[in-house]
């Protein structure tokens, strides 16, 4: 894959001679993850370390009459059969609802069920043995009689009278609605001179992690204390809620994060299963591990995107999107998922829906309705594929109604570059984007004339291709505005404590988290840049409860753009403090002096004063020589939040370039492009490698990946053969441009990346897809984009 | 996904592994490369209480050519085949469908005799071994047979094999020089199995079909020699007669409907295939007018 070759612009207003920031420099951590020196929770091992696995229910809805372990207790190496009533001793059930999500309701959900389970895979018991073989022996011995129930599978029928309720006490199958009308919109449509409407329909997919979700969970009776080595995103929450649930302070819970195989955002909820883990290292008092393996993981990792929503937009036949309106209906299995709930998809769906364009016309119903699946929950750019390729689709077939190009009728509609702030038709602020710029970019990079003569030319011999564009609007750096403002104790802020060592080397302590995005390199290169030191000489520990500042972790495009600003912080702070001591030791003002390249020097002629390791040494070890009444400071603690705007949006806008072969219904994507603005760019490379990871996974969504459920809701497709999982022999190059808009809330000025490029992907594809069927007079709005689809829509099977 | 306990037997011979299928029938497995038979034990959908592996059996390896027969011992591998300049001089069809068969790390391991042994009607080697004219030769308690793929193949994952043979080799006769082929499959991405393919071999005199053999897979239960071939031998190609042995083919094909794609949908796409390949084969683009693969 490609990269444009120049950026012309500065990416950073940082970049400066010296700095690592802008500069594309390797992971820090590279060499020990090639190495194999990796240390992934699959990878522990502790003394009287035991494995649990999950018997699991094959029904999708039934009571539980009666569970036979006794068969299964004989089995070599088995420890314990617990069921859903005995650990709910150890561990309480939760209620996965947020105060600011008016209305959203959902049932307790209990570790491991009683009594009766919701969905194919729910577990029912736990099989604890010295093995994990022994531990699958002994789950197979588990006899269990069910009752099968009346499922509720089909969103569309879940809230019809004759529908079953799955949870009684809540009335009825809706979980959540949020109704959003602004503008007059009904004037609006009337003002048109044409109107569309299309009903989207995205399939539920998941996020495929290389590495499972795992955990080791060791309770210490002597300390009464437990340690959690997790995968997650978020160790600060996940120590709450654990705590909260086994009836602790959070002090006596510890969560350990190293090395996690991919996250994607399927790593920031609590399990249930995950939670019995560590009920069951409470009740047995040993270690206990669990790792879900592939079939499990496609059962029980939140899935995403299953919603149906039908759009309508006005035109006036000289472009101008007078409004739009939507009606979006969601399935979220039969409980909203903890603590983060599964109703942010749908009100992320309402939220963005239109938010590139300049109407301020807008009306959205949004339904969340619960049915016997699999839960789901946000996965990387929670609702931006819904809203992007809804509302993406509806300007493509206004454009196509009116005779307009795609490219000018966005062009007509985005947001002017000069027209901020303002907000966005469902009331979002925007601080400063960038659509007009980032439009131009793209259509130069992707030489968009050219490419509709060559589609011309092509056509002619029967060869059919198709251009897609989508612009689309990226919520990063959330505040409290999330999650605190509904009662969930998830840290919106984060922390940053850097230290130097005798020796002038830092220790840098994050409380973001790190999945492989590059957390800890961006956080090494703001470090060593503010500081004035070499990357070499920092060190950054993360993913330690016990050993970070209180935070958030790397989740919802966060880490660079708060836990960045927070190293920055730091950083200056100690810099300040270097210098002060410098000044002293030196008989020189802190003015004069600055850190470059390891070592204190002057400022006018940049002449070296003293090494780092000196004034370490004089600090740690000769103090005494220091003039009386200086007590240096080498190690500084800073935290940050955004507080002016709830959110930091970020922009761009995507294309894609790809034939279709109509006889076979295959489609072959030839290239892609990206522009995208996520302010002050860090690591050019970490964040075109996060672009292009997101493509991808929007390219699955596209065309490839879906859970498959029957009517039974059977999950039929749960393994990596018949689960269709993007591949790079499929992939097209991913040519990535920048505009950059600093925010002004933080000095260091950027905003998140991680998911923007997920966020587009699929609806600049199925625009394209839906271009090159032109000449068949066939538009397709649904997803996955298969062969059998394609077909089926030409007539031809 | 840990296969359940199972014991393990290294065979020394052939003769050993023949005493320990007799004596296990349909308790014992015989693992060559494992890349179907390992994921199937993994996930529990089969339970084999032994194991016999043949991989120290040299003898079953190599590829050997003598006069007009190529031999292909059971434990080649498919990178093996892929790699191999006799397979590319004289079953040059074998070395595209191979390039088709997953990915290369499971090349690296797969053996034909173990493609062939699991029968997947989804499999490109199997299909080759119809198109090719092949004998499989298999080794059991009565002594060797040579059964030819016609019979060979009995359905999804069945072959003549009983649990108390050894599928030892396979014998191709050697393609003649004026011979050519095509290969093609649609598979939903590189490595996956086949929604619908087809393996072809063909001699072709003054723009006509002298001999043409369409092996299709994923079609039905098992590979499919396509009777329909013969309609487009020895006249002279029209759309009319084209679109007359399209049709006699959608008569032989009984195609599976599953996630990737439904019946109508295979059989379809079997058309296509026909198509492209008549018009691949005899330098004829105008008979395949749409198409761009
Ligand atoms: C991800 C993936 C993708 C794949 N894609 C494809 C594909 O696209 N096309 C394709 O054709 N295959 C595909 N395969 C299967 C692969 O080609 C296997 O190698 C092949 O099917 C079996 O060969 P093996 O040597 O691994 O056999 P094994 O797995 O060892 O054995 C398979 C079966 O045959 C029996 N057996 C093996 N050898 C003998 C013998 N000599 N005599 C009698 N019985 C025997 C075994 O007992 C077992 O039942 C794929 C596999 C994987 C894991």
């Amino acid at each position: 894959m490609t990269s444009e070759a120049e950026n012309p612009e500065t990416l950073s207003v940082l970049d400066r001679p010296n700095s690592y920031i802008g500069r594309a420099v390797p992971r820090p951590n590279l060499d020990r993850l090639l190495q194999g020196r990796g240390l992934y929770v699959s990878d522990i091992e502790l003394p009287r370390m035991a494995h649990v696995v999950f018997v699991r229910s094959p029904h999708a809805h039934a009571k539980i009459n009666r569970i036979d372990a006794s068969a299964a207790k004989q089995m070599p190496g088995v420890i314990a059969v617990v069921s859903g009533r005995e650990l709910s001793n150890v561990i309480t059930p939760w209620v996965g609802v947020l105060s600011h999500l008016k209305g959203l309701k959902s049932a307790p959900q209990n570790a491991i069920a009683i009594d009766r389970v919701c969905w194919q895979g729910e577990a029912i018991a736990a099989v604890v043995a010295s093995s994990r073989a022994q531990a699958e022996d002994g789950a197979e011995l588990v006899s269990v009689e069910y009752e099968e129930l009346p499922v509720v599978t089909d969103m569309r029928t879940a809230l019809d009278p004759a529908t079953p309720v799955i949870h009684a006490s809540l009335g009825d199958n809706l979980a959540f609605e949020r109704i959003h009308d602004a503008g007059a919109v009904d004037h609006a449509f009337s003002e048109a001179d044409e109107m569309v409407e299309a009903e989207f329909v995205f399939g539920r997919h998941t996020g495929v992690t290389l590495e499972p979700r795992a955990v080791v969970a060791d309770w210490n009776a002597a300390e009464a204390r437990l340690t959690i080595y997790q995968g997650t995103q978020a160790p600060h929450m996940v120590q709450n809620i654990a705590a909260l649930h086994l009836g602790l302070r959070e002090s006596q819970v510890r969560v350990v994060c190293k090395d996690v195989g991919g996250s994607f955002g399927i790593k920031v909820h609590i399990y249930a299963d995950e939670m019995a883990t560590y009920a069951l290292s409470k009740l047995l008092r040993r270690p206990v591990k669990f790792v879900a393996d592939r079939v499990e993981s496609f059962n029980t990792d939140i899935h995403a995107r299953d919603h149906r929503c039908k759009g309508k937009i006005g035109v006036k036949r000289d472009g101008t999107i007078t409004a739009f309106e939507i009606d979006d209906l969601t399935g979220i299995g039969p409980y909203s998922m903890y603590p983060r709930t599964s109703a942010i998809e749908a009100n992320q769906v309402v939220n963005l829906v239109g938010g590139p364009y300049v109407t301020r016309n807008y009306r959205a119903r949004a339904r969340v309705v619960f049915q016997n699946k699999n839960v789901m929950c946000q996965y990387r750019a929670v609702g931006h594929p819904i809203a992007c390729s809804v509302t993406e689709g509806l300007v493509d077939l206004a454009a196509m109604k009116i005779g307009m190009d795609s490219v000018e009728i966005r062009r007509r509609n985005l947001i002017a570059d000069d027209g901020y702030p303002c907000a966005s038709p469902s009331g979002l602020r925007f601080e400063q984007l960038s659509h007009q710029a980032a439009l131009a970019k793209i259509v130069r990079m992707m030489d968009y004339e050219a490419l509709r003569a060559e589609q011309a030319a092509l056509r002619k011999r029967n060869v059919h291709r198709g251009i897609g564009i989508a612009s689309f609007i990226e919520v990063t750096n959330p505040s409290a505005a999330f999650y605190g403002v509904g009662g969930a104790k998830i840290s919106s802020q984060d922390g940053v404590a850097v230290r130097l060592d005798p020796q002038g080397s830092v220790i840098c302590q994050t409380s973001i988290t790190e999945q492989g995005q590059g957390s800890e390199a961006l956080t090494a290169q703001i470090v060593a840049s503010v500081l004035g030191v070499s990357m070499d000489r920092v060190r950054v520990i993360l993913g330690d409860t016990d050993n970070t500042p209180y935070g958030g972790g790397t989740w919802a495009s966060r880490g660079a753009g708060i836990g960045g600003e927070a190293a920055l912080q730091a950083t200056k702070v100690l810099r300040k403090n270097i210098l002060d001591i410098a000044a002293a030791i030196l008989q020189s003002a802190p003015g004069e002096l600055d850190i470059v390249n390891n070592r204190v020097v002057n400022v006018a002629d940049g002449a070296p004063r003293i090494e780092l390791s000196e004034l370490g040494r004089i600090v740690y070890f000769r103090p005494d020589t220091l003039p009386p009444g200086i007590q240096p400071e080498l190690m500084a603690t800073r935290h940050f939040v955004p507080r002016e705007y709830p959110f930091a949006f970020t922009n761009g806008i995507q294309a894609s370039w790809l034939e279709v072969d109509i006889e076979t219904g295959f489609i072959k994507l030839l290239k892609h492009w990206v522009v995208e603005d996520c302010g002050t760019i860090i690591n050019p490379q970490l964040v075109d490698e996060q672009i292009r990871g997101g493509v991808v996974q929007g390219i699955g969504a596209a065309l490839f990946e879906k859970c498959v459920y029957d009517e039974r809701g059977q999950l039929t497709n749960a393994n990596m053969a018949d689960y269709l999982f993007p591949m790079a022999g499929e992939m097209p190059d991913i040519d990535v441009g920048h505009v950059v808009s600093p925010t002004m809330e933080s000095e260091l000025g950027a905003k998140g990346a991680g998911e923007a490029g997920t966020a587009g992907a699929a609806a600049a594809v199925t625009n394209a897809v839906n271009d090159a069927l032109r000449p068949f007079g066939t538009i397709i709005t649904e997803i996955p984009l298969t062969p059998q689809v394609i077909l089926t829509a030409l007539g031809r099977i | 996904m840990k296969a359940s306990a199972f014991a393990y037997a290294r065979a020394t011979s052939v003769a050993n592994v023949l005493e320990l299928l007799s004596a296990y029938g349909e308790r014992a497995k015989v693992l060559s490369g494992g890349q179907s038979l390992l994921p199937a034990m993994n996930l529990r959908l089969i339970a084999p209480e032994l194991v016999v592996d043949i991989g120290e059996l040299g003898e079953l390896r190599g590829i050997a050519v003598k006069g007009s027969v190529i031999t292909i011992g059971a434990l080649t591998r498919h990178a093996d085949l892929l790699k191999s300049s006799e397979i590319a001089a004289h079953a040059p069809l074998l070395k595209d469908a191979v390039a088709h068969v997953a990915h290369p790390a499971i090349r690296n391991r797969g053996t034909i005799g173990g493609s062939l042994a699991q029968a997947d009607p989804a499999s490109e080697l199997p299909a080759c071994m119809l198109t090719l004219g092949a004998t499989i030769v298999v080794c059991g308690p009565g002594g060797e047979r040579r059964i030819a793929a016609r019979e060979f193949f009995s359905g999804i994952y069945e072959t003549a094999l009983t649990p108390q043979d050894l599928l030892v080799a396979v014998e191709l006769p050697v393609t003649p020089r004026t011979s050519t082929h095509f290969f093609h499959e649609f598979a939903r991405r590189h490595g996956d199995y086949a929604i619908v393919g087809l393996a072809a071999q063909a001699v072709v005199t003054d723009g006509r079909f002298a001999d043409l053999r369409l092996g299709f897979f994923a079609v039905g239960d098992r590979p499919l020699l396509a009777m329909s071939a013969s309609r487009l031998v020895g006249v002279s190609i029209t759309p009319a007669v084209l679109s007359e042995a399209c049709t006699a083919l959608d008569a032989e094909l009984d195609p599976p409907e599953d996630q990737q794609a439904t019946s109508a949908m295979r059989r379809h796409l079997a058309k296509v295939l026909l198509t492209r390949c008549v018009s691949s084969l005899l330098a004829r683009p105008d008979l395949c007018a749409g198409a761009s693969a």
